[in-house]
């Protein structure tokens, strides 16, 4: 038996490849960082948090929120079921509370928000912007209240509206995450972009549902919730090759990553960095794991800079579609 | 040093064989010995689920990557000379290392140990061993009706022989050991359980509500507990 609280190495050994990163006007020390909601204080029993590229953290919205019914959560094949709804201790907490705790670190902090309104995103954005927070990622994969309850990164139209709305109210690097439950990936993003959107995070969960048919019931307490975990990363995958074609702003990939090749597929289909998820709650350390061993890849391939990787897809012509050439 | 405090968990990666079938989340499990001087840890379970069944098919040799120990445990006054434990089914299996953490500290313990037939009645021989009094109840002979048990903590607390009730395992048991509480102002706490994804405080999935300033607050499981204030719980 072996305990991994117990076990875990902080390895703080220089790597032997530069595996940092730009977004935008930010530079990373490397380009792995957790996905929202994947990542709490009490992870620091379990590896240095200063070998993160950044951090990212749980959906902040203005007013406090308590969350949906239980259970919140349900396992499927190589997956993970949730609908946890947002619960959130609200600004004023996150300021006197979350902030500078974080602040004791050297990684970047990338702070998550949401908000039922574009208004009420650009109000939240606004507040936010100070001393400690390097980047504002929006979760516009929300409901959108004014649309009917339809998350604004389902239409290039709302996406615009809303990221129009956030980089009027803050200066600070304006992270987009999008939403895979839309018909057209490619049209979302490069409405973020044009919108002045700095770095797209591709993506959210995809919107699924499981049921119970031993008790006849759903096994989530909302019904439907959003799955994770390795049974996304095709599809994901797929849409960060989409998103990071279709702009010129770095694209962060995120769904399913759980390991360093993982992460080297989805620097090779374009995504600039990456953020891990469902894999924390089963392995606490996959983060520094994945850090560690994307230096072993670039050190074992002759890869100097690990941003040589990024888009480095390499794809014969007959590959490419007829219209492309 | 301990290896664990009584009350506190261990998440356990239930994979083995099962392959694709083998369940995706950890398997939190509170831990039944956790022996420092042997490093030996044991682990109580009823099979009744995917993980449960994939634990069991591990063979001796192999490997079980556990995360823990996790959570709050419970915690023991040193002003009390005597303590209640009640518990239910499994939830005798985190309330067996309290028993003996509470005989180190000389603290004296009841244990009403409810089962539904007397041959289904787990650990009893543990808690004799700790010096503590033993009393199973039975559904079988009715002796676990909730009247019953209230008959016994009735009389543990007019001989002075309850200074605090710690419950585990049941909400019936759970309901009627916050009412003796309140009634009688005798502090309190119970073990809860809830489906977990991470163990560490980040999903907040494992939430329950509980009181807090005339206020329902939702708490996690793994985080704040899994041993919470028994006043607190909303069973």
């Amino acid at each position: 038996m072996t305990s991994r609280l117990a076990d875990v190495k902080t390895d703080s050994r220089e790597p032997q490849v530069d595996l940092s990163v730009r977004i935008g006007r930010l530079t990373l020390a490397n380009p792995v960082m957790p996905a929202s909601g994947t990542f709490a204080e009490g992870l620091e029993q379990v590896f240095d948090f200063n070998r993160l590229g950044a951090f990212v953290t749980k959906t902040i919205t203005r007013d406090y929120r308590s969350g949906n019914p239980t259970p919140r959560v349900a396992e499927t094949a190589s997956g993970m079921l949730n609908s946890i709804g947002i619960p959130s201790k609200g600004l004023a907490t996150f300021l006197s509370d979350t902030l500078p705790f974080y602040r004791r670190y050297r990684p970047p902090l990338i702070v998550s928000i949401s908000a039922p309104t574009a208004e009420q995103f650009a109000e939240l954005a606004r507040e936010l912007t100070v001393p400690g927070i390097a980047a504002i990622e929006a979760n516009i994969s929300c409901p959108n209240i004014e649309a009917d309850g339809r998350a604004f990164a389902m239409l290039p139209d709302s996406t615009e509206t809303v990221v129009r709305r956030l980089r009027a109210a803050t200066e600070l690097p304006l992270w987009v995450k999008l939403t895979p439950n839309t018909a057209d990936i490619a049209a979302v993003a490069s409405a973020a972009e044009a919108a002045g959107a700095d770095a797209l995070v591709v993506a959210n969960t995809i919107l699924g549902m499981a049921v119970d048919a031993d008790t006849f019931r759903p096994r989530l307490g909302s019904i439907m919730g959003g799955l994770s975990g390795p049974a996304v990363k095709p599809i994901i995958l797929r849409m960060t090759y989409q998103a990071a074609r279709a702009v010129s702003i770095p694209v962060i990939g995120c769904g399913g990553i759980g390991t360093a090749e993982d992460a080297v597929e989805y620097l090779l289909a374009g995504a600039t960095a990456v953020q891990v998820g469902t894999a924390t709650f089963l392995h606490p350390n996959a983060t520094p794991e994945i850090i560690d061993g994307l230096a072993t890849f670039c050190c074992r391939r002759g890869i100097a800079r690990i941003e040589d990787l990024v888009g480095a897809l390499v794809l014969d012509d007959a590959s490419l579609p007829a219209a492309a050439s | 040093m301990t290896l664990a405090r009584p009350g506190q968990f261990f998440h356990l990666l239930c994979t083995g064989e099962m392959g694709m079938l083998a369940p995706f989340f950890r398997r939190p499990m509170s831990a039944y010995l956790a022996d420092p001087s042997s490093g030996r840890l044991e682990f109580l379970y009823k099979v009744n689920g995917r993980g449960t069944r994939a634990l069991a098919a591990l063979q001796p040799g192999e490997e079980l990557n556990v995360l823990g120990p996790l959570g709050r445990g419970f915690r023991l006054d040193p002003s009390w000379k005597n303590i209640v434990v009640v518990g239910r089914g499994v939830g005798l299996a985190t309330l067996a290392p309290l028993a003996e953490a509470a005989a180190a500290q000389r603290i004296k313990v009841t244990a009403i140990l409810s089962a539904r037939r007397p041959d289904l009645l787990m650990s009893a021989e543990r808690f004799q061993n700790t010096g503590a009094r033993v009393l199973p109840v039975y559904d079988s002979d009715g002796s676990s009706a909730p009247e019953e048990v209230e008959k016994l903590l009735d009389r543990l607390i007019a001989s002075r022989l309850a200074d605090a009730f710690f419950v585990c395992g049941s909400q019936r048991l759970l309901r009627l050991l916050q009412r003796f509480s309140e009634t009688h102002a005798i502090p309190g706490q119970v073990a809860l359980e809830q489906q977990m994804a991470c163990g560490l405080g980040m999903c907040f999935c494992c939430v329950r509500p509980f009181r807090e300033d005339g206020k329902i607050a939702q708490r996690r499981v793994c985080w704040e507990g899994p041993v919470f204030n028994l006043q607190e719980a909303l069973a």
